[in-house]
């Protein structure tokens, strides 16, 4: 018999193999935790600020970033949830459990108003302001829901009338590259800009529409280009808005912000 | 040619990992819609390749032979998490396009095919050689095909306009397929035929001979 099949050197080999690449690894993933969570938060800022239209080449993500004023507010009730630190708010609750998914913490959505596949909505959610000399310029949504192939995180950037897009940047996707991958075309994206979510009867009516915008119908502000080859995609993205928009999502805290607008601009005048 | 020499440039046209051995064509299907994640998981396949079979030759003889490929397999495991991590905490955009690919380097066939063909039966440094040889061999197949599907499906190389799409206000139509995993199968298809067209010695023998028609010979039969 060979004197490494012996069940002594096996364990032996095998034992000290496992511990000297446990350590090793352990060593590197912690050494490069910091490192890798900068890069994770650099790239959501850079969205962050890209979907507001302010990431210019000139200054760096942070600088820029400092402008930005973070809220973590009740979807339920549209208030702001001043008890939850906006800065240490990441989406998870003390037990480190995704509140989308916590029972205590999210909602079962009906099958009918489930437009975009979430299954459950939470009711803590973080928003950003950017804002100049404290008047509030943009507001930025976090916005997500099924494409075709997975789940589309995004933010959508509107201005503070709040029914006009600046616009809307998905930060994490699954969907084919060359067709519905092109929501993260920079000609697509342009195209939101300017577009009205509501007519001002205010009825909603942002929607990506099969094909091309009709430039001389009445409709064209409510509507953006659909993404050749990607029907469902593009439907997807037109749920996911319908959803955050509406009652379940965005709309009472809207309502309340645009009071609180107002008398803000009363005030200033 | 010396004997590194061979080790090092045989697997590149001779012996090449994709091409003739046929191994680790997932992610070849897989990452190369655009050239610049597939120089990185070139970069990546390559460097494990390199390590595995260094580190599997340095203790081969002490690897007990009952275990051996377990052995193997935690040691190329471990140095897949590390790739990960470091690609992770230096280049994050790319990694989230690739990361899932990364991580399965572990079952790649070329890693442990060579550790268990060539680092156990050879010195460290050739072992070494063998593996930034084929991690060659295998950066040469994708980066061909990944510049083909980037510039005929996205009209761009390394993410710069060349043929300016239609969507982009250009003339050139991007092929959709192209842009598809599939469309490598196609290319790498090509890519073996000409390789054999040129090096005869790589086809392979039939593995049996298509038997005669019997029509065929029945007709010869009552012509004569």
């Amino acid at each position: 018999m060979n004197k490494n099949d012996t069940l002594l050197k096996t364990l032996f080999v095998g034992i000290t193999l496992c511990l000297v690449c446990s350590i090793i690894i352990s060593l590197t993933a912690v050494g490069l935790r910091d490192q890798q969570k900068l890069l994770k938060q650099k790239d959501q800022q850079s969205k962050i600020l890209s979907s507001a239209g302010l990431l210019t080449n000139q200054k760096n993500i942070e600088e820029l970033f400092m402008a930005i004023e973070e809220r973590v507010i009740n979807l339920d009730t549209g208030e702001y949830a001043d008890s939850l630190d906006p800065k240490s708010f990441d989406g998870k609750n003390f037990e480190s459990e995704d509140y989308s998914k916590d029972p205590l913490t999210s909602v079962q959505l009906s099958s009918d108003t489930d437009i975009s596949s979430l299954k459950r909505r939470e009711n803590f959610i973080k928003i950003y302001f950017y804002k100049e000399n404290n008047n509030i310029k943009a507001v930025i949504l976090p916005v997500r829901g099924l494409g075709l192939w997975g789940t589309l995180y995004g933010y959508l950037a509107i201005e503070p009338d709040l029914n006009t897009i600046i616009g809307l940047e998905y930060f994490s996707h699954k969907e084919t590259p060359g067709l519905g991958a092109e929501v993260d075309n920079p000609r697509w994206k342009s195209k939101w800009r300017g577009k009205k979510i509501r007519s001002s009867s205010g009825e909603f009516k942002i929607e990506v529409i099969k094909g091309l915008v009709n430039l001389e119908s009445p409709e064209r502000k409510y509507q953006v280009d659909g993404l050749s080859g990607a029907t469902i995609t593009s439907r997807g993205v037109s749920n996911m808005l319908t959803f955050w928009l509406g009652e379940l999502g965005y709309a009472k805290f809207l309502n309340k912000l645009k009071v609180e607008i107002e008398n803000e601009e009363a005030l200033n005048v | 040619m010396s004997k590194a020499r061979e080790v090092l440039l045989n697997p590149i046209f001779n012996d090449n990992p994709i091409a003739l051995q046929i191994l680790g064509i997932c992610s070849a299907l897989a990452v190369t819609t655009n050239l610049y994640p597939t120089l990185l998981m070139c970069l990546a396949l390559t460097s494990v390749l390199c390590l595995s079979n260094l580190f599997v030759s340095i203790i081969r003889n002490h690897i007990p032979t009952n275990v051996r490929m377990i052995v193997q397999i935690t040691l190329i495991a471990s140095l897949v998490v590390l790739v990960d991590e470091i690609l992770k905490a230096y280049d994050y955009e790319t990694s989230k396009t690739i990361g899932v690919f990364v991580a399965l380097i572990v079952t790649n066939c070329i890693v442990m095919g060579r550790a268990e063909a060539y680092a156990m039966q050879n010195g460290p440094w050739l072992s070494f050689l063998d593996g930034l040889g084929n991690g060659l061999g295998y950066s040469l197949i994708l980066i061909i095909v990944a510049t083909i599907r980037e510039l005929f499906g996205s009209g761009t190389l390394f993410g710069y306009e060349i043929l300016i799409l239609t969507q982009n206000g250009g003339w050139y139509l991007g092929n959709n397929y192209m842009v598809l995993s599939s469309s490598s199968f196609i290319l790498i298809g090509l890519f073996i035929w000409l390789l054999r067209s040129w090096k005869v010695e790589q086809i392979e023998e039939p593995e049996f001979q298509v038997a005669r028609n019997n029509l065929e010979t029945k007709e010869a039969g009552t012509r004569v």
